[in-house]
């Protein structure tokens, strides 16, 4: 077990070497993990205090100087700069790589106004931006080390809490803007991200006992979304289940329903927080009270068979 | 410009117009062939609806042809509405949204520290844009930081969009603001070449941290019926006030 934004962290420190590389921090670099880079590279680690529009600016003025910088801070404060990103960012496509941890209901007992559920949506809105949510710390350093590569700017969320290791050996399988199958079957194909991966997985080992056979995918990339592989899952099983710690409004259910119904019409449900907030509670009891949890996608799954059947 | 497209920021424009001048003529080490330069200095438009005066002073630089200043506000054309760096060769940075140059200047000081470099980062702030609460952000920001290689002037002319400023949301004392923000102060006339270039060189002296110049300046200097005139903040001259603005500032019509 281990927390994504621990990735993140790791992946700074294993750039340290890169002088290209920046780090800034909003006060929060103990809780997003930049503390690392901080403690190695203190020269090219900006502290920005409490100041996240100004926080995200100064990252732009980087980037168009040639550098390429990493800004962290809370999923849920990145938001009060929005505009900035909007407008001093993606606009311009500069290179700026954003990580926005303690995304979700599953960051838990801080509560709701901690818990950014609404984050993928409103950066997948943004022309140029990259928008990740890795399920675990390997992909998390992964992802955060490819994007040294891209062109233009990317909002990553990482959680707070620990979650199952998936990638450890796997490291090869992951590409920006390529999902990974996880598990294959031709019943319904589950596609989730983040701190659902791991849901997904252990619903699909329950439908199997029922002999329902479920291919799961981790689609860590919601934009660009990786439509071939959602085309050729949908083809496959027929129907479609989403899963995510985030609203349904605008999330990873959102983007593949926005790809099927253009492209290829096909029963979908959708797994996400139904337009509320969330609460004070441990991550566990949010994922329940939010009916984003294991039970939940098992019956999604159910519902989108019956569906397919009609 | 604002004639011939109908639209725009001609009072801003005019009131910045002197300083600009200045600094382009006397300060910025920049190459009209190689506008991309990482080490050139940096003149940050945050007010950047003032376009017009900055394409202006660009053209006479030679990063474009005049003939393109015709292409203001124009589909396709590169002088946009609001200065931008993807469209423009010469602008430094894409701004339209109030409140945010200063942040990006103090990115790119902090930069040119990081390449050892002796280049400067210009940053011209309008007052009314000085409500944004992040401005303060960065000011705290760029004093913390210590950036000896950041110069900022702010364009006090007393309009912003609506009305005066003093109608919308009093100021006070600004320069007193700023001082307490930590940061090098001084006053000049924004309209007074001498005063301008003594302060240029005053900035030069600061070198342990940001410098801020607070020019008193006039909406729509040298038009008679702009200056001073809240209606002139975004609104174009009719035919007939264009020739007699022209006229005004010497120009042979």
């Amino acid at each position: 077990m281990a927390a994504s934004r621990d990735g993140y962290g790791q992946a700074l420190l294993e750039m340290i070497d890169d002088k290209e590389v920046v780090v800034l921090e909003a006060d929060l670099g103990k809780s997003t993990k930049s503390l690392h880079f901080r403690n190695a590279r203190p020269e090219r680690t900006i502290s920005c205090g409490i100041g996240e529009q100004n926080m995200m600016l100064v990252a732009a003025g980087l980037a168009s100087s040639g550098y390429t910088p990493f800004a962290s801070t809370f999923a849920i404060f990145t938001e009060r700069a929005f505009e900035q990103i909007r407008n001093g960012i993606a606009r311009p496509n500069l290179a700026v790589h954003i990580c926005g941890s303690h995304g979700g209901v599953h960051t838990g007992t801080d509560g709701s106004s901690a818990q950014s559920i609404e984050d993928l949506a409103i950066y997948r809105t943004l022309p140029n931006m990259t928008v990740m949510h890795p399920c675990d710390d390997v992909s998390a350093t992964v992802l955060t080390k490819q994007c040294r590569n891209l062109a233009g700017p990317s909002y990553m969320r990482t959680a707070r809490n620990k979650t199952l290791v998936l990638y450890d050996g796997r490291e090869d399988e992951l590409e920006i803007g390529k999902g990974v199958v996880h598990r294959t079957g031709v019943d319904v194909a589950i596609i989730a991200c983040g701190v659902l991966v791991a849901k997904a997985l252990e619903a699909a080992e329950i439908l199997s006992a029922d002999g329902i056979e479920a291919s799961v995918v981790d689609m860590h990339t919601l934009k660009p979304l990786d439509e071939d592989l959602v085309a050729k899952l949908t083809t496959q099983c027929g129907c479609v289940v989403t899963a995510e710690d985030h609203l349904l409004i605008g999330g990873l259910g959102g983007a593949v329903a926005e790809f099927l119904v253009s492209n290829l019409p096909a029963p979908l449900e959708r797994v996400g927080v139904n337009d509320r907030f969330g609460e004070s509670g441990q991550a566990e009891e949010m994922l329940d009270l939010l009916a984003i949890n294991t039970a939940d996608i098992v019956a999604a799954a159910t519902r989108a068979i019956s569906r397919k059947k009609l | 410009m604002t004639h011939r497209a109908a639209a725009g920021h001609p009072g801003g424009s005019l009131s910045e117009i002197d300083i600009l001048v200045a600094l382009y003529s006397t300060r910025l080490r920049i190459d009209p062939k190689q506008p991309d330069l990482v080490d050139r200095d940096r003149f940050i438009l945050s007010k950047g609806h003032a376009s017009p005066g900055m394409y202006a002073v660009l053209a006479e630089h030679g990063f474009f042809p005049h003939k393109e200043l015709e292409s203001y506000r124009v589909l396709g054309g590169i002088c946009q509405g609001h200065v931008d760096m993807k469209w423009t060769p010469g602008v430094d940075f894409s701004a339209g949204s109030l409140g945010m140059g200063l942040s990006f200047g103090i990115g790119c000081a902090h930069a040119a520290r990081l390449d050892d470099s002796e280049r400067t980062i210009f940053v011209m702030l309008g007052d009314g844009e000085l409500q944004e609460g992040s401005v303060w952000e960065a000011a705290m920001a760029a004093a913390h930081h210590e950036l000896g290689n950041l110069k900022v002037f702010v364009d006090r002319n007393r309009i912003q969009n609506d009305d005066f400023i003093d109608a919308q949301m009093r100021m006070f004392d600004v320069a007193a603001k700023w001082r307490a923000f930590s940061w090098a102060v001084k006053e000049i006339d924004g309209h007074d070449m001498e005063d301008i270039l003594k302060g240029l060189e005053w900035m030069d002296g600061i070198t342990d941290g940001p410098a801020v110049i607070i020019a008193h300046t006039v909406k729509g200097k040298g038009i008679s019926y702009m200056e001073n005139n809240p209606a002139f903040h975004g609104a174009a001259p009719s035919d007939e006030q264009l020739l007699q603005g022209l006229t005004e500032l010497g120009v042979e019509v």
